[in-house]
């Protein structure tokens, strides 16, 4: 059970003005139940990639599969494909369209063939995971708060109980408290449901919080791919591409230079605390 | 004369049902009491919902206060006649580049504030290259606004505001849907306006690493302002801007859990260096290497 | 794929008839548009085809980028086909069951079809050639005897360049609702009419409310740049004719004279 990527290309507008390639040669495996970040900067062809997984965007050279199956074999439902990856779009809350939070959380699930009670259920079940009240569940989803409509537009997604979940920024427009608590939620989602998690961002400090591996874009080629402590140690590098690493880890970084001798692998506050202080009381 | 001075400024939204009747009333701002200096570079920090976007509505005119007044370099913003003079002299920049850049030429974009004003054609000419090259988008004068990135829109909607030779600008999130890239972009831009140009700056945002070079920093909570200071006094109060669903920088973070632990570092600390330093005194100190 | 229409779209590049007076080629579609229904044999289309061609060729826009244009309007140019081919009356031609073609239903499918195609080149050329600020302004200009009839025309004129201007905004934005409510598993492709058409409100509805907000952010953007109407307006780019522009007013004499003298053969 993965989602294997051979030798990805893809090229925008071929044959125009506009032509440019915007994936290419990616190679990854993604094992079920991972946790990841990925990174890169707008146009390094994360949100490109992110789209071939479910099979929005039909590559122009190499394959995707997904639990041994060639997503681009010519019986190959697609459109199953879509329910086991969902993809939870760059302000999601701009989908919105029914009248009542329920009935577009239900969107989902209601284009799955399932029983109404089913619907009802699966419906019911996101939007208390993603934390929404019972009282706002016939309230219009234009009348909530920004924060809540964002809930509410990933409930829509976790409604369809995909198997992989893959969010594009879904912290991009929230003030600090409102990203800590969205993320804190996509990782209880990811330990309840024990789901597969894409995390796209660009906040290298909220990635390197909650995920396991990280996967480094730059200009439609994954440049890194490890666990966070592995892919920050090439700081200098991350640079040289318009990334950065966590605050904290220029900070040991630049503590060993000084001749303090700590370990320089932290990229939380709290391992930073840990080392920092392993040396202080000797 | 302050750049902008504002006394018990209040602001209420008034919702009404379908027969007309008052069904709530919320207090988006709630008897606001600043002043920010010409020259300054004024930072104002706040959750979403807590009124900074609302005050800043009000430097521009675009909302009057219900109660209590706002000078604009010593224009009531009430007085209807002054309204033009009040919008030139406080420029706003809004959080979505691509919402208000209207022309499909960047240069053309620029010219269109300076048009409005009546400015001579010659004129607009001048100003336009010379805000253009004041946020160095000036080789991408003919260029169409949709073919730019993020940061370079906010820097053109930054250069369609100073063609028009405000005094001030107000920036309402300018980089709320950029990425990093963009972000450093646009601060650095600003920045640079305010020591060289000596425009005044208030610069709205949740992002503390933006504010950590501002000459003041406001905390806005519940339309009310709860702290104000240097960055370094706000960044001290850790605790404090974290029940106002605030942030400090990372950096400023692990100083603060350090000293908790025990470790004699000072408040507030702003940047990797001032780290770096202060914990090779304690370090270097306790001769514990 | 949505983002291909390039109708109405401006394409920077250094021509002559980039830089000709926008109210020179306002005047000169239209009359282009005009002389297109006065007709009357091929040679007259010929003429008229050829004009194109060398005015296309003079504008340094690649033919292939004009011609794409025409892909979002096929389906018009079929029906009005169609419609001529097999609607007019006369000599019968070709006859089949209740199929019958006559030799005027071909000549007139055929003129309507050529004058349709060389109407919309010819006026997305002018889109293509005019950004929409000097296309506004050479309305506005052209129009501003309708002022004295309180006709608001700077108001329409503004309207249309911002029009133009989100477009593309506009497109791209229901390119992203559409592959988002795909990932909920919307259907658009199969079904009857009626589902289609039902599928289409979870697109309709946030494209309406997207494009609502940007209006409302873009009036507020605008007043805070001191917008209010075209009254005490300055221009950073003022019409002036030049010498290019009185070239262009002959040229066009010329063509128009040739056109009608076409008639006669």
């Amino acid at each position: 059970m993965s989602i294997i990527i051979d030798q990805l290309n893809y090229t925008y507008s071929p044959g125009t003005a506009y032509e440019k390639q915007a994936l290419k040669d990616i190679s990854l495996v993604i094992e079920d139940g991972e946790f990841i970040g990925l990174i890169g900067h707008t146009g390094s062809g994360k949100s490109t990639l992110i789209q071939h997984l479910n099979g929005l965007v039909k590559a122009t050279g190499g394959s995707v599969y997904y639990n041994g199956a060639d997503i681009y074999d010519a019986d190959y439902n697609l459109k199953e494909l879509r329910t086991k990856v969902g993809l939870v779009f760059q302000y999601p809350e701009h989908q919105l369209f029914e009248t009542t939070v329920l009935k577009d959380v239900q969107f989902g699930p209601k284009n799955l063939s399932l029983t109404p009670l089913e619907v009802d259920l699966r419906a019911y079940g996101a939007l208390k995971q993603v934390g929404i009240p019972d009282d706002l569940i016939d309230a219009s989803p234009f009348e909530l708060s920004g924060g809540q409509k964002r809930r509410v537009a990933i409930a829509g997604v976790l409604a369809m109980e995909p198997e992989v979940l893959i969010l594009d920024e879904p912290t991009a427009g929230l003030d600090p408290k409102g990203r800590d608590e969205i993320l804190d939620q996509i990782a209880k989602i990811h330990d309840e449901r024990h789901i597969t998690v894409i995390l796209v961002s660009h906040s290298m400090e909220d990635v390197a919080k909650y995920v396991g591996r990280i996967i480094v874009m730059d200009h439609g080629r994954a440049v890194f791919d490890g666990a966070p402590k592995k892919v920050f140690s090439h700081y200098k590098e991350l640079e040289g591409i318009g990334l950065a690493a966590p605050q904290v880890t220029y900070a040991v970084n630049a503590l060993r230079e000084r001749g303090i001798l700590v370990k320089t692998d932290a990229t939380t506050v709290q391992e930073a605390k840990a080392a920092v202080l392993a040396v202080w009381k000797g | 004369m302050p750049m902008i001075q504002s006394s018990d400024l209040t602001f209420e939204y008034i919702r009404r049902d379908e027969e007309g009747n008052v069904e709530s009333i919320t207090k988006a701002l709630d008897g606001v009491s600043m002043e920010i200096k010409k020259g300054d570079f004024v930072a104002i920090l706040g959750h979403n919902g807590s009124g900074k976007s609302t005050l800043a509505k009000h430097i521009n005119a675009i909302l009057l206060p219900t109660e209590g007044t706002l000078y604009v370099d010593g224009m009531d913003t009430k007085e209807e006649e002054r309204l033009w003079d009040i919008r030139q002299t406080a420029g706003m920049v809004f959080q979505n580049p691509d919402n208000q850049i209207i022309a499909t030429v960047v240069e053309e974009d620029v010219g269109f504030g300076p048009e409005n004003l009546g400015v001579p054609t010659k004129e607009i000419w001048k100003r336009v290259e010379e805000s253009l090259r004041a946020v160095g988008m000036y080789e991408y004068r003919t260029h169409s606004p949709n073919k730019l990135s993020g940061g370079q829109k906010q820097r053109v909607a930054i250069a369609g505001i100073m063609a028009m030779k405000p005094q001030c600008i107000v920036l309402d999130e300018p980089t709320a849907m950029l990425d990093p890239n963009g972000r450093k972009e646009v601060i650095r831009t600003v920045r640079e306006l305010n020591s060289r140009e000596k425009v005044t700056v208030l610069l709205i945002t949740h992002y503390m690493e933006e504010v950590i070079h501002a000459d003041k920093v406001i905390v806005m909570d519940d339309g009310k302002i709860v702290m104000q200071g240097t960055p370094r006094e706000i960044f001290s109060q850790v605790e404090k801007l974290k029940s106002f669903r605030m942030d400090v920088p990372q950096i400023t973070e692990l100083a603060y859990e350090l000293k908790k632990a025990g470790m004699p570092l000072p408040d507030g600390i702003l940047s990797v260096e001032e780290f770096v330093e202060a914990v090779g005194r304690c370090c270097d100190v306790g001769g514990r290497r | 794929m949505i983002r291909d229409i390039t109708i109405g779209q401006y394409y920077p590049a250094d021509s002559v008839l980039h830089r000709l007076d926008p109210r020179v080629k306002l005047t000169g579609t239209l009359v282009y548009i005009v002389s297109l229904f006065l007709v009357k044999n091929l040679w007259g289309y010929l003429i008229a085809a050829l004009a194109l061609a060398a005015v296309i060729r003079a504008s340094k826009v690649p033919f292939g980028y004009i011609v794409k244009g025409l892909k979002a309007v096929v389906i018009l140019l079929l029906f009005t086909v169609c419609f001529n081919l097999f609607l007019t009356s006369g000599t019968p031609v070709f006859e089949w069951k209740f199929i019958r073609i006559t030799k005027e239903g071909l000549y007139l499918a055929f003129s309507m079809a050529v004058r349709l195609t060389l109407l919309i080149l010819g006026s997305s050329l002018m889109t293509f050639t005019t950004t929409p600020n000097e296309l506004t302004d050479g309305m506005e200009s052209l129009l501003s005897p309708l002022k004295k009839l309180h006709v608001p025309v700077h108001e329409v004129a503004m309207m249309m360049s911002i029009a133009l201007r989100f477009i593309p905004i506009l497109l791209e934005e229901t390119d992203k609702i559409m592959k988002a409510q795909q990932a909920r598993g919307a259907d658009f492709e199969s079904g009857g009419i009626i589902k289609r058409a039902k599928a289409m409100i979870p697109i309709l509805i946030p494209l309406f409310i997207s494009a609502f907000r940007r209006a409302g952010d873009l009036a507020m953007a605008m007043e805070a740049r001191c917008y209010r109407g075209g009254a005490g307006r300055t221009k950073m780019k003022p019409l002036h004719y030049h010498g290019r522009d009185a070239g262009a007013w002959i040229t066009m004499a010329m063509f128009v004279a040739v056109i009608v003298v076409s008639r006669r053969f």
